[in-house]
């Protein structure tokens, strides 16, 4: 696996729901007009039968997922990020979690990495609208082997989860066949001085940002949380309390994405500095994906530059205060 | 329980339902009686005559279902299912109360019986068109009922799941619409006018009827025909008036939301006593 190998996370959705649907007949996908883009059209090419075209009518397809489920099928519903969370929050909150239905929703082109299509297009804030509904699962997985485990792992799983994928290339960062699971982060790098939590594109960019760190004499763990809802507090914890630092890292709002849920965790249990990354912008601009990512810090460059002040703000441990 | 296609015998059991409807929001203490009673002859002809359901199916079970797009009629749904033995009569006493199985709108998790949630407006024809999407698949026979408001037609979604019905060929949904002219804040023809309401839905692709939402006969006629039609999803203009049955509520916005008080409900009940 080389680091210079990229693939697009919707590309392996579209990849990866065709497979399935060989595994699974119960397996249906619906799309709202966006199948050529998110990637559903394999699946719609495979299994014309089981495949849903809604038309431009998000909220319509999220209430006839939650129909299709209430009658024993398992609907995977896609979009992009904005309209699968933001135009249809309402039916996705009542159809579907206020009615516990295995629906599965995996929005492509989440974050700023959307480029071109500018700020109505840009989800930052889907994590946030997602992480907060009723019994909903949130899952960012971090690169394209890790959607093709992901899909396979929500399936077996009765109940609904969103799943955001990218419109971009993000780099292979873990094997193609790394295994996932619901509420389990992964440790991809050990380090004692702080540790960097992050999900999607930036999982990449923090393995990078601990490279360089090293070169500095600072030892940074690297965590994979692609599972946001339900979090992995266990490991949070461990790696505050072990660390004594957190930053985190996304391509989402720094308001309420993955940085709040480990906020929220660490400053119940283990009470260190935690310094959160993210779009500080209210919206992104249009732009090459690259270009962008870089002009709101989006990378390597802007984690090293948060693991610096969470190391400023680092106290001597409790734990460690309590034995002297 | 037991089916039957007799009018009398179904004119009689709606007459109880309304009884239990208005005892059963008068011990809520709140509640939306106008809606509840608009909708219950409707609600009595599927539970008790055409639908093909019963509590001791499983789920997998080919059968029919109804969702109850207008989730503010819960009171009408509940007392139908009450009856049909999904759960004791003694629940309806709880209704809208802490720790009751019965929530002030349907929450499908906690009632036996209710198949989803509703209560935001406009989401429940596009999930009866789920099941019904999943029905075709499977060749079941079972039909899909839907039942929704005449204010809940202003919803953007009810015309979205409109084409999708008709796109998809759904003579296995069959829904109704309550027309009974009132909303919230007034008659609907004031509010937001959505007449012509059966040209509507003819116009979306639709089979459509309109009948007296009061007519047990007509109901029944209505539903066996609309079995009849192929290739298309079957509406059924239901012209109704909230507040049916109690003639101090008839027609009057007020009681959309309001249970009856305990005098109310002693008057109600006298003048639903049988003749
Ligand atoms: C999305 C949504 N908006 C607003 C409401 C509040 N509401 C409850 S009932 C109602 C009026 C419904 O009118 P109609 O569909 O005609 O019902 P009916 O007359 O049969 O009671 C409104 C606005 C709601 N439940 N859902
Ligand atoms: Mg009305």
């Amino acid at each position: 696996m080389s680091a210079n190998q990229k693939k697009s996370l919707r590309d392996a959705y579209g990849e990866a729901i065709a497979a399935l649907g060989s595994v699974d007949p119960d397996i249906v996908v619906l799309d709202a007009d966006l199948s050529g883009s998110t990637r559903t059209a394999k699946f719609a090419a495979k299994y014309p039968d089981r495949f849903f075209n809604m038309g431009v009518s998000e909220q319509d397809m999220m209430s006839t997922a939650a129909g299709l489920a209430a009658a024993g099928k398992k609907p995977f519903a896609s979009s992009f990020a904005v309209f699968a969370t933001g135009r249809a929050w309402d039916q996705v909150r009542q159809s579907i979690c206020l009615s516990r239905m295995n629906v599965k929703i995996v929005a492509s082109h989440g974050g700023i990495s959307v480029g071109e299509d500018g700020p109505t297009h840009q989800a930052l804030e889907d994590i946030a609208l997602m992480r907060i509904m009723p019994f909903m699962n949130v899952v960012v997985p971090a690169d394209a082997h890790e959607v093709v485990a992901v899909v396979n792992a929500i399936a077996k799983i009765d109940e609904p989860v969103y799943v955001r994928t990218s419109r971009d290339k993000f780099p292979l960062v873990l094997p193609e066949d790394c295994r996932f699971e619901l509420g389990r982060g992964t440790i991809l790098r050990q380090g004692e001085d702080v540790a960097i939590i992050a999900c999607g594109y930036m999982v990449s960019q923090a393995l990078d940002a601990a490279e360089r760190l090293s070169g500095e004499g600072i030892f940074a763990a690297v965590v994979n949380m692609s599972s946001i809802k339900p979090l992995d507090t266990g490991l949070v914890s461990k790696m505050a309390r072990e660390t004594g630092a957190v930053v985190t890292a996304e391509e989402h709002s720094v308001t309420a994405g993955l940085g709040g849920a480990v906020a929220e965790c660490v400053c119940q249990t283990d009470p260190v500095p935690v310094i959160r990354l993210g779009m500080e912008a209210p919206v992104g601009q249009s732009g090459k994906p690259g270009e962008l990512l870089d002009h709101y810090g989006m990378n390597s460059a802007g984690i090293v530059e948060a693991v610096h002040k969470a190391i400023a703000l680092k106290k001597e441990p409790v734990h460690n205060a309590k034995t002297i | 329980m037991r089916f039957t296609d007799d009018v009398d015998e179904l004119r009689e059991i709606a007459r109880q339902l309304r009884i239990d409807i208005l005892t059963t929001l008068a011990e809520a203490g709140s509640g939306h009686t106008g809606g509840s009673l608009s909708a219950i002859d409707i609600i009595t002809v599927l539970y008790f005559s055409k639908m093909n359901h019963s509590p001791s199916y499983d789920k997998t079970v080919d059968r029919d279902r109804f969702v109850l797009s207008k989730g503010h009629g819960a009171p009408a749904l509940y007392v139908a299912l009450a009856h049909c033995g999904y759960f004791d009569r003694k629940e309806l006493k709880t209704l809208r109360k802490i720790n009751s199985i019965l929530s002030g709108h349907p929450y499908a998790p906690s009632t036996p019986g209710v198949e989803v949630s509703t209560g935001s407006l406009g989401q429940g024809l596009s999930i009866a068109n789920g099941m019904a999407l999943a029905g075709k698949m499977d060749n079941r026979r079972g039909y899909v009922y839907c039942l929704i408001g005449d204010g809940e037609m202003q919803e953007g979604q009810v015309w979205e799941a409109a084409m999708s019905s008709a796109h998809y060929k759904l003579d296995n949904v069959i829904a109704f619409t309550d027309n009974n002219g009132l909303q919230i804040d007034g008659r609907v023809k004031d509010i937001m006018g959505i007449e012509p309401v059966h040209e509507k839905w003819e116009a979306f692709g639709w089979d459509t009827v309109t009948i007296d939402g009061h007519d047990i006969k007509a109901i029944l006629d209505a539903i066996e025909r609309a079995k009849t039609i192929s290739g298309k999803p079957s509406m059924i203009c239901a012209r109704t008036v909230k507040g049916k049955g109690v003639s101090f509520m008839e027609g009057k916005v007020k009681y959309h939301g309001v249970a009856p008080s305990p005098e109310e409900l002693e008057k109600a009940i006298a003048e639903l006593a049988p003749a």
